[in-house]
């Protein structure tokens, strides 16, 4: 048992102010089944369900009276939820919001009631792609067969309905992060008629499917609360947000798979600090990850 | 245009189901797949459930108000104010000139003197002279303490590049003296505009590096501000574009722009703001400046400053640094 005053124990990190809140709106429910992913999300992974508009709407309510700035959803795939273009009408009405989708369900139908929801509202609306590579032989193993080509054909009828995403890469292949890596998606984004091409790349989060392809953490990748930064833990995501599941709330987007990584119910439940004793709070220190856009 | 599948042969559907069926009845705990209810009773017991008034007692302590001893200066009839100089000495000596004919009682200078433009030392005599009160920005602060970076927080390597360069330039001409006059300027100002109480900020009243946009201010959280800050308004700049905004409750959030580069909209004019005390709580207007911009392009050229720089005065479009503006913001862009 480590003494929690020690330095060894794991440091606890203030919840500085409630900026950004999550949605799993999809919940681990996905229509791909990507070797990466950190919460493992297949079409049979139930293990968070679909955020209902109702559910979602108490908890905007509750966000704007503690200040939120701004909403991010993710899943799963959240346009899988059928109320999800409704979400976000109603989430355009108090704030921006970001998607993060993998593109496959953006047919040109949708892309269009998106830009007119964008149109209507004084706030952003960001649509966040996820690719995996600036080719299909790069992607593909990754993201599912045939996704490349799809993936390519959602930004497409974006950037047709006059929406500009930003592509999310991760850093599942060496130089997806690297100037000349970024030159290429660059390149790509150019080729699809992108004029401001938009990119964010994150890093590979070691836990859910991702132990199956690229292994697990090491026991030594672990935060210590001596290893706190001069400026404290401010860095860190967890310091500004909180995430919503069918499930209750949630410290991040990246420990929803996790018991330990559950606050509470309601989000007044959730400002309490919360101590970074899981190895992916380690990745996100090491490589500065913010989830945010 | 349409999305679907392509066509796919049956060993490759084979994996793929076995994939994509592999989770039935089954929950992801971490790595481990375990029974669908057992993460769910688990996930039921973690965290806390408050009761409905110990959440509203831990909802008012996480909003407490600031305590701010910050002195309040004024009140007065009329101010200007502005940020983002960036070296344009030109756009100042327009700015001083039109806060004389437009008899303001003060003028405010919300930061970020230095970076983009020429010749850092011309500024600080202007400011001395026209009797500017400053605020500092992240680029004072940086300056002051002498950090190896502006603090903008950059990621994408493009706009870092340009970041460092511009910020280099101006810390290489920065002379110790005026280094330590720009760490002698306060953090925030308070500041009495008729019956309204104002705060002087650069980013945001939390954070020096705070961009805050009008894409991504909303509402709420902009009241939650005012409730913790304890005023009536707040002044910002940091982002470059102005804006203005009077909540439902009767405050103003406004960002003054920059006096530095035009707010990327393809005209060579900035923006200061004049604020007044009027018969219905503030007035405020984002002015248009114009200034001899194409001295100073010829300026930043002899300097050997980025043509990429020049090109935004010239054209009142920005060429670097998009890196940080949202969706909305960056769709009005041109690049």
């Amino acid at each position: 048992m480590i003494d929690p005053a020690s330095s060894d124990a794991a440091p606890l990190v203030e919840l500085r102010s409630l900026d950004t809140l999550w949605f799993q709106v999809g919940g681990t429910v996905c229509n791909l089944a990507c070797t990466h992913c950190f919460v493992s999300c297949s079409p049979t992974n139930h293990t968070h369900e679909f955020l209902r508009l109702d559910e979602i709407r108490g908890y905007l309510d509750e966000g704007a009276a503690l200040g939120v700035r701004e909403y991010y959803f993710t899943g799963g795939e959240p346009f899988l939820n059928p109320e999800m273009e409704a979400i976000l009408e109603a989430t355009l009405r108090v704030g921006p919001a970001n998607v993060l989708t993998n593109g496959l369900l953006l047919d040109p139908g949708r892309c269009r009631r998106l830009r007119e929801l964008d149109d209507a509202s004084d706030y952003s609306l960001d649509l966040r792609v996820s690719m995996d590579g600036y080719e299909a032989a790069a992607n593909d193993p990754i993201r599912g067969e045939g996704t490349f080509e799809r993936i390519l054909q959602g930004v497409r009828n974006l950037v047709h309905a006059g929406l500009n995403p930003v592509i999310t890469v991760t850093e599942v292949h060496d130089d997806n992060g690297t100037v000349r890596g970024k030159e290429r998606f660059f390149q790509l984004l150019r080729e699809l008629g992108i004029a401001k091409p938009r990119l964010k790349i994150l890093p590979v989060f070691q836990i859910g499917a991702e132990v199956e392809r690229g292994g697990a953490y090491a026991s030594w990748q672990r935060l210590r609360s001596g290893d706190a930064p001069v400026d404290g833990w401010d860095h860190l995501q967890c310091s500004t947000c909180r995430m919503v599941t069918d499930q209750g709330v949630w410290v991040c987007p990246i420990l929803v798979n996790e018991p330990g990584g559950k606050m509470g119910e309601a989000l007044a439940d959730t400002l309490d600090p919360f101590a970074l004793d899981h190895p992916a709070c380690w990745t996100c220190h090491v490589y500065g990850v913010s989830c945010k856009t | 245009m349409s999305n679907r599948p392509p066509g796919d042969d049956a060993g490759k559907r084979q994996r793929t189901s076995t994939k994509l069926t592999a989770h039935r009845g089954l929950a992801t705990w971490g790595e481990r797949l375990v029974p669908l209810g057992e993460f769910r009773d688990a996930a039921a017991a973690a965290g806390q459930e408050l009761s409905a008034a110990a959440r509203a007692t831990a909802a008012a302590a996480h909003r407490q108000p600031v305590d701010d001893a910050t002195p309040i200066e004024g009140p007065f009839g009329r101010i200007v104010a502005f940020g983002g100089v960036y070296n344009n000495h030109f756009a100042l000596e327009a700015l001083l000139a039109e806060a004389a004919g437009c008899r303001a009682e003060a003028i405010y200078c919300l930061g970020d003197l230095g970076g983009f433009g020429p010749n850092p030392e011309k500024v600080r005599p202007l400011l001395e002279e026209g009797g500017v009160l400053g605020v500092q920005g992240n680029y004072e602060e940086s300056l002051a303490t002498g950090r190896e970076d502006c603090n903008c927080g950059y990621t994408d390597p493009r706009d870092n590049e340009f970041a460092d360069l511009s910020y280099r330039y101006t810390a290489d001409r920065c002379s110790p003296e005026t280094r330590r006059w720009l760490g002698s300027w306060p953090l925030r100002r308070r500041v009495r505009v008729g019956g309204q109480e104002l705060l002087l900020v650069h980013g945001s009243p939390r954070r020096i590096n705070e961009f805050l946009f009008a894409s991504t201010s909303p509402v709420p959280f902009l009241d939650v501000l005012f409730d913790e800050q304890r005023c009536d308004g707040f002044l910002c700049t940091h982002t470059g574009l102005p804006w203005h905004r009077r909540l439902p409750s009767g405050r103003d959030a406004v960002n003054v722009g920059v006096i530095g580069r035009p707010p990327n909209d393809g005209a060579t004019d900035v923006r200061y703001a004049l604020i007044e005390a009027g018969a219905d709580g503030l007035e405020v207007q984002l002015r248009s400046l114009a200034y001899d911009h194409q001295a100073l392009a010829a300026e930043m050229r002899a300097e050997q400053l980025p043509e990429e720089f020049v090109e935004t005065i010239l054209t009142g479009w920005w060429t670097t640094c998009l890196e940080i503006l949202p969706a909305k913001e960056r769709a009005a862009s041109r690049f």
